[in-house]
């Protein structure tokens, strides 16, 4: 018995160094050198400031702007995660018809239109980075307004919703979407002249 | 559903179907010792290993030391996790300044990764300093994997044997495992998700200024290396509070397709070793083929859950705890499987799962976790209910019941039942404490039957070592942290130490050659004796407490009540 606890002592310190130590080193230096871009986080830079995250979704509630879905978090990434509200929470429910009537207003629909669900619904890790090609359709209107869009400008809007609509991974994987984050940051480029008003 | 939802279900099953003969028939030819690809590659590593801690890896040992050995090795992880969590503050690689974790909640951490559970009372990016990520909990998601594996290889060893006193030597098990299946493996996929955007650094976290003028704190670290993992090992335990939802943890639809098939993989290819191990592929697939069935009969009512209607919220998507990349469906395959597998990481919040599929994954836990379950656990698991199925059909037709030229006598029922009920216990009795006290009910997030779910799915998750959970559960007390680990343990080592038992038991009968009287185990017959078995026992346990939580949420929605 003495020697069955030497050897799983032993044993143990071997695999710490190994499957702890080397393991995670290793991968991190092969990351670096091959994906450095992706290894890091995958972040954007506009004029070396570093703005987010492709991969990270951040708050927009900004008329100027396509909105993110609703996060319960409030897009605070630490730490990620959801309401974990269930189908028979009365919260939920309420909180589901505020953003209805909230989402319906600020967009100028008709009260039957129907809403995207995800714009009704907070996300898994409040940080979903993306929201569905029908979700930023159907805000365009509202934005090309806030910002006084010309009828070129309208037209590269219309450019780089479908240039940055991300279809079904290999044609079958996950869902289609659009990156909330980069469309703003095209929305600022094509609206060169605006001031933000925040 | 679209086509597109088929199309991506019936890849899934595709794969998994077609990887388990290829990585079944591999790793029975590490398990035994023969020489195979990798041999050139860590065969140096193995020898270094066996070396360095003394082993001989010649020496068998009887079922006693080979529990014992692995007692030992398990309760000095699971020391060594809890004091690194409880000093993390003095240690290095702590950019973020975490102060040190909870007695408490370091105890339970500990327990959860070192019985291959992965419950997290905790939000990794808030709680973990990447050296206690790297050195504690990594370690921990490849030993326990591995422990799991050695408990079937002796679980073999004593089916395959005649008249033998040892079971095999637990360290060259444990060791085989790592660095031949689990390791190589983890390498890989490692590379394969950062490909895909998984993060892998060492820097502190990063302050990001947004278009719309605040600041955001992105949590950084050395994350790629754990989640290759914790998905390949059947651990789950996310690197982020939001684990595999988390858009760092799993980027792209197309690292959440390998990360789900990881989910299963070595759980389905452990049954194909199986029938090669004990000298009968088709008693390995026969096994293979009732743990789809009751895999795919989960997932129908899942979707059927997600997709149909309910009065609250009409016909819109339940996207409520879900990512836009990945959808319902991806969501709920997920769900299915990791709750199946004792995985237990999570793309959709399960505690806002439509009232079935939130059903679907406690059932899948509480069934024992045999569904292909965690890695080497699953089919020791089954076995345990193959036991018990071959039992009472020599019962049924009045033969003395055995199993591949094994007799099974009353020691091995004994020890089957223990298993069978060990597990079980945890989840009512707890649940019905939590339930009736005020520091249970105290943590509840959701009202009404839904909250008691939360209880019901933490127990079961602690007991059946899943580590998924109706999250909205605040967990991180000192009853839930204790009461939970308990749970873990029970569940983990009441099983292993009953399957040793019969292990080295098994192992010293002789082998009677079957004969047109042997009652077969490897025809659809079995097959469907062995689902009425687990389905039975599982239904006599559990439909209760279901009852009270899930079914009648069901029908309370389809009403339009709400809490």
């Amino acid at each position: 018995m003495k020697t069955q606890i030497k050897i799983a002592l032993k044993i143990f310190i071997l695999f710490t160094v190994l499957l702890g130590g080397i393991y995670p080193l290793v991968i991190t230096g092969v990351a670096q050198l091959v994906f450095p871009e992706k290894a890091n986080g995958s972040l954007i830079a506009v004029d070396n400031k570093v703005v987010g995250s492709k991969l990270i979704g951040q708050k927009f509630n900004s008329d100027i702007y396509f909105s993110s879905r609703p996060s319960a978090t409030d897009y605070n990434p630490l730490p990620s995660g959801g309401s974990n509200l269930g189908l028979t929470s009365e919260k939920l429910k309420q909180q589901v018809d505020e953003r209805k009537l909230q989402f319906v207003k600020v967009n100028q629909l008709d009260e039957n239109e129907p809403i995207p669900s995800e714009m009704l619904f907070a996300s898994a890790s409040g940080l979903d980075p993306h929201i569905s090609p029908d979700a930023a359709i159907i805000q365009v209107g509202r934005i090309e307004n806030a910002r006084n869009f010309n009828s070129t400008q309208k037209q590269q809007l219309f450019q780089a919703i479908n240039r940055l609509t991300e279809e079904p991974q290999f044609l079958f994987l996950g869902e289609a979407r659009i990156n909330v984050l980069q469309l703003n940051l095209e929305l600022d480029k094509i609206d060169v002249n605006h001031i933000r008003n925040n | 559903m679209t086509t597109l939802d088929f199309i991506q279900i019936i890849m899934y099953f595709a794969l998994l179907i077609g990887l388990t003969p290829v990585l079944g028939n591999y790793m029975s030819r590490v398990f035994s010792g023969q020489k195979h690809f990798m041999s050139p590659v860590f065969g140096w590593l193995e020898k270094l290993i066996y070396k360095f801690s003394g082993i001989n890896p010649d020496e068998e040992t009887n079922w006693k030391t080979y529990t014992f050995s692995l007692l030992a090795f398990n309760a000095i992880g699971l020391l060594f996790v809890f004091l690194l969590q409880v000093s993390q503050s003095y240690l290095p690689l702590n950019p973020a300044q975490l102060p040190n974790v909870s007695w408490h909640s370091a105890i339970n951490t500990a327990i959860s990764f070192a019985t291959n559970t992965n419950w997290q009372g905790y939000s990794g990016e808030t709680t973990m300093s990447y050296l206690v990520q790297m050195m504690g909990l990594t370690v921990q998601n490849f030993v326990s994997a591995a422990t799991g594996i050695a408990v079937l290889l002796a679980l073999i060893k004593g089916l395959s044997r005649r008249s033998s006193a040892t079971i095999g030597n637990f360290w060259t098990d444990l060791t085989r495992s790592t660095i031949y299946v689990l390791l190589p493996m983890a390498i890989l996929f490692s590379i394969v998700l950062v490909g895909q955007g998984v993060i892998q650094n060492f820097h502190s976290y990063q302050t990001v200024h947004t278009l719309q003028g605040t600041e955001q704190v992105l949590p950084m670290g050395p994350a790629a290396s754990q989640i290759a993992i914790k998905q390949i090992g059947t651990n789950g335990g996310g690197y982020f509070n939001a684990n595999s939802a988390h858009p760092f943890e799993n980027p792209t639809p197309f690292s959440n397709f390998l990360e789900m098939l990881t989910i299963l993989l070595i759980p389905a290819a452990l049954t194909y070793t199986y029938g090669k191990m004990v000298g009968s592929v088709r008693q390995g697939w026969t096994i293979f083929s009732v743990m789809l069935i009751l895999l795919l009969t989960g997932l129908a009512i899942s979707l059927y859950g997600e997709y149909s209607g309910n009065p609250v919220f009409g016909q819109l998507h339940l996207m409520e705890g879900k990512e836009t990349r990945f959808g319902i469906t991806n969501s709920v395959l997920w769900s299915t499987t990791t709750t199946a597998a004792s995985n237990g990481s999570v793309i959709s919040m399960h505690d806002s799962l439509s009232p079935l599929a939130g059903m679907v994954a406690m059932i899948n836990i509480m069934l024992g976790e045999v569904i292909f379950g965690g890695v080497g656990a699953g089919l020791y698991g089954m076995i345990i209910f193959v036991i018990l199925t071959v039992f009472i059909a020599g019962l049924m037709v009045g033969r003395s019941p055995e199993y591949l030229g094994k007799k099974v006598e009353a020691f091995e029922v004994q020890m089957s039942i223990i298993a069978v009920l060990a597990p079980s216990l945890v989840i009512l009795l707890f649940t019905a404490w939590a339930a009736v006290s005020p520091y249970g009910l105290s943590s509840l997030n959701n009202q009404g039957p839904h909250g008691f779910s939360e209880i019901l799915y933490a127990y079961s998750s602690a007991a059946g070592n899943n580590g998924s959970a109706f999250a909205g559960l605040n967990a991180n007390t000192v009853f839930y942290n204790l009461t939970l680990g308990i749970g873990m343990l029970i569940g983990r080592f009441g099983i292993i130490i009953p399957v040793l038992a019969i292990a080295g038991n098994m192992a010293r009968k002789n082998i009677t050659p079957s004969s047109s009287g042997t009652f077969r185990t490897d025809n659809g017959l079995f097959s469907g004796l062995l689902i009425a078995v687990i389905l039975i026992v599982g239904g006599l346990t559990f439909f209760p407490a279901l009852s009270l939580g899930p079914i009648v949420e069901h029908l309370l929605l389809n009403h339009g009540i709400t809490f």
